[in-house]
């Protein structure tokens, strides 16, 4: 289980400061995909980097299954807002998913097979030897999925994943993280702006404020666990749901205005 | 597309074409001007005098020495200067603490000229292959540092966080992520320090008396054989192209991935 208690995050750089984050708590339950989404520069990716170790809180504490987080926590794995730069462009698209695998201590076989069932799980089979850029856009951020997948994590935090990428392939790499997310049974904090985007994905939807931020509203998403780009989309509730979460962050935007 | 620099294969060969034949009116115009009397030829002899005494050189034992005692000056020089500065530029590069506290005294050490160091060398070893060393060593070693510094702080911070994301160890990140992201800056450096070795290395022999190329140049000046001075000017010369085009072809055969990163075309 991921908690996040009182939250706040203040960056400083010679005397100015920066209040990213002003209050969260909330808490994702093992197995559960839960997206968060909330304007842009509401601090998203700030928290999910305290989320990760990867930046201490200011104040508030974050914990994984009871244990409080002070560093990249064993079996979490991230793919970044950036996954063009996440990549590394000196190695092939193998190398890329193998090399956390080889730093983990995985095993060679086992190492093999995790490399080769993750990239022909994002539909990548026969692209281990291309390196990154010479991938298209879409492509590179399903090889940090892949890479990430490989790595298999308990818990999987993604960053606005698809912001870059054109609505067709935007549809497909949805529907391929619900599907990794259905196989693997992992804990998805899955972030983004988009409010179609997180109703169509998550079980759960936590609305930040803006800034300074704080949670506005969680809705449980009650769609079929069946989902379908068509269908869902034009469902009644998809579109109540979605209207819902979109009057809270309209609701969230007046409330820092006044 | 083709980038400028490189240009087209027809292009590039003409270009060749035209370099050879600007050198060949260069060894020609050297020729004529002694013969002509345009200038003393006790200065400069004719171009063919000056291939006479070269071959003629290579044919002496005492010449292939003073070549071997270069190349060990310069190569062991820029070995140990390389490694120093690598070392140095990835602990220091990566510690921002040591960084902002040797910031001030790199810019200081940097520009002190090899040169000016002979008194020095020559205090601490006379005229022995350690005073060519050390004016190798110290010119080699900051232009390598401060490339190796720049290749540090160019590592992509998403990159890096990616690697702490995965928990590489300590080492994991330097090997995998700090290395490779450095190792463009690395051959620039190297690149730089070949050639400036190379001058330091004559320069210390010529001038200290050290054994290499450098100190048979000022022995044929002084017994008067010019013929045989320009001999041995030339395969220094030599020499730099030389060391310039392996480094060259390395670094471009080693880094095919950085130069399609930044657009160039790959050879
Ligand atoms: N390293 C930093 N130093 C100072 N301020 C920062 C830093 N990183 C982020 N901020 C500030 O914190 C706030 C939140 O940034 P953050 O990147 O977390 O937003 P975000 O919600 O991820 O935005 P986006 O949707 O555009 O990715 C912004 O005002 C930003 O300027
Ligand atoms: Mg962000």
């Amino acid at each position: 289980m991921l908690e996040v208690k009182g939250l706040r995050k203040v960056y400083r750089s010679g005397n100015r400061e920066v209040e990213a984050l002003r209050d969260l708590t909330f808490t994702v339950d093992n197995g559960e995909l839960v997206c968060l989404v909330g304007p842009s520069g509401c601090g998203k990716t700030t928290l999910l980097r305290c989320v990760s170790g990867l930046l201490d809180p200011t104040a508030g504490d974050v914990r994984v299954d009871g244990k409080p987080v002070d560093g990249p926590p064993p079996g979490m794995a991230v793919v970044f807002q950036e996954y063009g730069r996440s990549l590394f462009p000196w190695m092939s698209v193998r190398d890329n998913v193998e090399l956390p695998l080889k730093q983990k201590g995985v095993g060679r076989a086992r190492r093999r097979q995790l490399v080769e069932q993750s990239l022909d799980a994002v539909g990548l089979t026969g692209t281990a030897s291309a390196y990154p850029w010479q991938l298209s856009g879409g492509m590179q951020q399903r090889v940090a999925i892949a890479r990430a997948v490989a790595y298999e994590p308990q818990t999987l935090l993604m960053d606005e994943p698809f912001a870059a990428v054109d609505a067709q392939t935007r549809a497909d790499l949805e529907d391929l993280v619900r599907e990794l997310w259905k196989r693997l049974g992992v804990t998805i904090l899955f972030v983004t702006h988009d409010i179609d985007e997180s109703v169509y994905l998550g079980q759960r939807v936590v609305m930040l404020s803006t800034s300074p931020t704080v949670v506005q509203e969680e809705l449980a998403i009650d769609l079929p666990d069946q989902r379908d780009q068509l269908t869902t989309r034009a469902d009644p509730r998809f579109i109540q749901l979605r209207t819902r979460v979109y009057e809270q962050i309209q609701a969230a935007k007046r409330n820092a205005v006044h | 597309m083709t980038s400028p620099r490189r240009g087209n294969p027809a292009r590039s060969g003409s270009t060749a074409l035209l370099g050879a034949a600007g050198l060949a009116g260069l060894l020609l115009v050297m020729e004529l001007a002694p013969r002509l009397g345009l200038v003393d030829e006790r200065y400069l002899p004719p171009a063919s005098r000056i291939a006479a005494a070269l071959a003629e050189e290579a044919g002496t034992p005492a010449f292939w020495t003073a070549l071997t005692d270069t190349l060990i000056a310069w190569s062991a020089g820029l070995a140990i200067a390389v490694g120093a500065a690598v070392l140095a530029g990835i602990v220091i590069g990566s510690i921002p603490v040591l960084r902002s506290l040797t910031a001030s005294t790199i810019e200081f050490l940097r520009p002190i000229p090899s040169v000016a160091l002979i008194p020095l060398a020559v205090l601490m070893y006379g005229t022995d292959l350690g005073s060519t060393l050390l004016l190798v060593c110290y010119a080699a070693f900051w232009q390598v540092l401060v490339q190796v510094l720049y290749g540090v702080a160019d590592v992509d911070p998403v990159a890096f966080e990616t690697a702490r994301s995965f928990r590489f160890s300590a080492w994991g990140r330097i090997r995998h992520v700090l290395w490779p992201t450095a190792l463009p800056y690395v051959f620039t450096g190297v690149r730089l320090a070949a050639s400036v070795a190379l001058v330091l290395a004559i320069t210390a022999e010529l001038v200290i008396g050290s054994p290499g190329l450098g100190k048979e140049i000022a022995v044929a000046q002084a017994s008067e054989a010019v013929p045989t001075m320009y001999a041995l000017i030339v395969v220094t010369g030599v020499l730099g192209v030389i060391i310039n085009l392996l480094a060259r072809t390395g670094e471009r055969r080693l880094l095919a991935w950085h130069q399609s990163v930044r657009g160039e075309v790959t050879a």
